[in-house]
């Protein structure tokens, strides 16, 4: 958007290039992140044990700052399971569902903007009529009613939160697909004889990225929240597989007896939403400040 | 004006359809409710008789059909567990849920929009960066996470307040006190954003350039003006009233419409979650053609483009 008219704003827009030094907070979250990233993408490697494998001489042993053993610094749950394993697997567990369903909306919800955009009329109206009702419903009674009647399959579940906030991004690529395609270039494209798929893939997609990408940085906390929320009900991951909210729906049984069972998992979902929340504003200031 | 509320109104009703629809599609199609009422192992003739009992047995639409006319005089089904009305299964819950979320509402919008506008008027102050601070954790915490350290601390190490069940008032302070934080959170977020968004509109500095005092300019041109994004998402709390709080009542086991909602789900006790489903879309829509008409109230442009559309 700020490159269409940057004639009009030239005094307000202050050069870029200045401003190029991270703000502390943010760059402990950028550290976070990347630190999650890289534990989710060797949970196999690093993990010191199964997370089936049983230890049952050391069960609910504490973790080490409250007097447990290096064996399991994390301590061990009511089968003695190491709690640190169960962590870092479930840590790749809620990103991978995290990623695949942020991918979904926005792929799902730029493609229906773009239909809106490209044909108007009543695909536009039926588009919108479905962001509508998306919008009004509370997405977590949704997310309830179908998922305890169509099982618990991991695609089905990475499915199902992708439904969660492509209206959004619906929203965001028809506004801006409606804006370009009034702009020269697109319709320069066009008059070369560009289909239209190009035009939109080619074009219209690459000059309003990083709008959807913001977009996506932010909607992303909120996914993990959803992911933990069903999964702490006990109708999202199932067990044997765990998930960072299954951890937290676990301990709860063992609040008083046990509580760093769902302390340390309730702390990696805080942490993260947390940081990429961070660095979502973040990016929106520094990126896209039309997105609010 | 009565044109548009007409149409309004059709497309609530439109959406209350589409809602229906998508309950009954979603619940029937996805399996055998027999089976999984009956035990596996139960007698062929048991289950033939549960079907239709139930008029299982008949053609989807003639079942949809059925569930609609049924609808229409106010009749939703019984349980498939207790044979009770799942009307009244519901209705029953609805004060025990309101217990918790009205005292939350408050919550969120005594603290929420108060320390929305303060952060805004004085931005970039300590105050400011406090606020938003407590704004983005509370965001970011899960509200299972929330209630479960409230109970840690409270019920737990102090021993002060119980941690769960519904026999006093003491059991529902860390409920709403959960939800109200959250809530609060997000509210003063976005209360903050709309005002500094209005604030920075040219009409403010008209009113301050021809000697408007700052503290009337805030009471007449800005507060207003900012109320109209607010109204929304007050409007979406509101229409959550009676099923916002599925988590925060699972974790203090509050036998309130959401915790109702969960075993119905668990149980596959289509009638209830139908009811349920149908019941949250109706306040959503309610609350969401209220937020309409206050638009018109509080934004006059609104209400001319409204008449020019009609």
């Amino acid at each position: 958007m700020s490159a269409t008219t940057p004639q009009l704003v030239p005094a307000v827009v202050a050069p870029p290039k200045q401003r190029t030094k991270i703000p502390p907070m943010v760059a402990i979250a950028l550290f976070w992140i990347v630190a999650i990233l890289a534990i989710a993408f060797l949970a196999e490697v690093i993990r010191p044990y199964s997370i089936t494998a049983l230890d049952l001489r050391a069960r609910l042993s504490p973790p080490v700052f409250m007097g447990g053993t290096w064996a399991h610094p994390l301590g061990t749950d009511e089968l003695g399971r190491d709690v640190l394993s169960r962590l870092i697997v479930s840590i790749r567990m809620s990103l991978l569902i995290a990623f695949g369903a942020a991918i979904i909306a926005a792929t799902l919800g730029v493609l229906l903007g773009f239909l809106a955009a490209h044909f108007r009329g009543w695909v536009e109206q039926a588009v919108m009529a479905l962001v509508d009702f998306q919008a009004a419903m509370p997405f977590m009674i949704l997310a309830l009613s179908v998922l305890a009647f169509f099982g618990n399959s991991l695609p089905l579940f990475i499915g199902l939160l992708g439904l969660h906030g492509w209206e959004r991004y619906a929203r965001i690529a028809r506004g801006l697909a409606i804006s370009a395609g009034a702009q020269g270039y697109a319709a320069a494209v066009r008059q070369l004889g560009a289909t239209p798929w190009r035009v939109y893939a080619r074009h219209v997609l690459p000059n309003i990225a990083a709008t959807l990408i913001v977009s996506m940085t932010l909607a992303f906390p909120e996914i993990i929240l959803l992911e933990s929320g069903l999964s702490f009900l006990g109708l999202g991951v199932q067990p044997p597989m765990t998930s960072l909210g299954n951890m937290v729906g676990y301990g709860r049984e063992y609040l008083t007896r046990a509580p760093w069972i769902l302390l340390s998992p309730s702390a990696v979902i805080v942490l993260t939403t947390l940081s990429v929340s961070l660095v979502g504003d973040w990016l929106r200031d520094r990126l896209d400040p039309t997105l609010r | 004006m009565l044109r548009f509320l007409g149409l309004r109104l059709a497309r609530a009703l439109l959406t209350l359809v589409l809602v229906v629809s998508f309950a009954f599609v979603v619940l029937r199609m996805s399996g055998d409710p027999a089976l999984l009422i009956m035990s596996a192992d139960a007698p062929p003739e048991a289950v033939a008789a549960f079907r239709r009992a139930w008029g299982l047995d008949d053609p989807l639409w003639v079942q949809y059909f059925r569930y609609f006319t049924a609808i229409f005089q106010g009749d939703l089904g019984n349980s498939m567990r207790d044979g009770r009305s799942a009307i009244s299964l519901v209705a029953e819950r609805i004060p025990a849920t309101l217990a918790l979320t009205l005292p939350a509402l408050a919550i969120k919008l005594g603290v929420g929009i108060p320390a929305g506008i303060y952060a805004a008027l004085h931005r970039n102050s300590f105050a400011d960066r406090a606020v938003m601070l407590l704004a983005v954790a509370g965001f970011t915490v899960p509200s299972f996470v929330l209630g479960l350290l409230l109970v840690l601390l409270f019920a737990v190490q102090l021993g002060w307040l119980p941690s769960g069940g519904q026999d006093s008032w003491r059991h529902a302070i860390l409920p709403v006190i959960t939800m109200g934080l959250g809530g609060a959170a997000v509210l003063a977020r976005f209360t903050r954003s709309a005002m500094l968004e209005v604030l920075g509109q040219p009409y403010m500095r008209t009113a301050l350039a021809k000697g408007v005092p700052w503290q009337m300019a805030v009471r007449r041109h800005a507060l207003p003006n900012a109320a109209i994004p607010t109204v929304t998402i007050i409007g979406f709390m509101i229409g959550s009233l009676l099923a916002g709080a599925v988590v925060v009542e699972s974790v203090f086991s509050w036998p309130g419409v959401g915790r109702l909602l969960v075993v119905a789900v668990a149980n596959r006790d289509l009638a209830v979650v139908q009811c349920i489903l149908l019941l949250v879309a109706a306040t959503m829509i309610t609350a969401n053609l209220v937020v309409d008409l206050l638009y018109g109230a509080l934004d006059p442009r609104l209400r001319v483009t409204a008449r020019g559309e009609a």
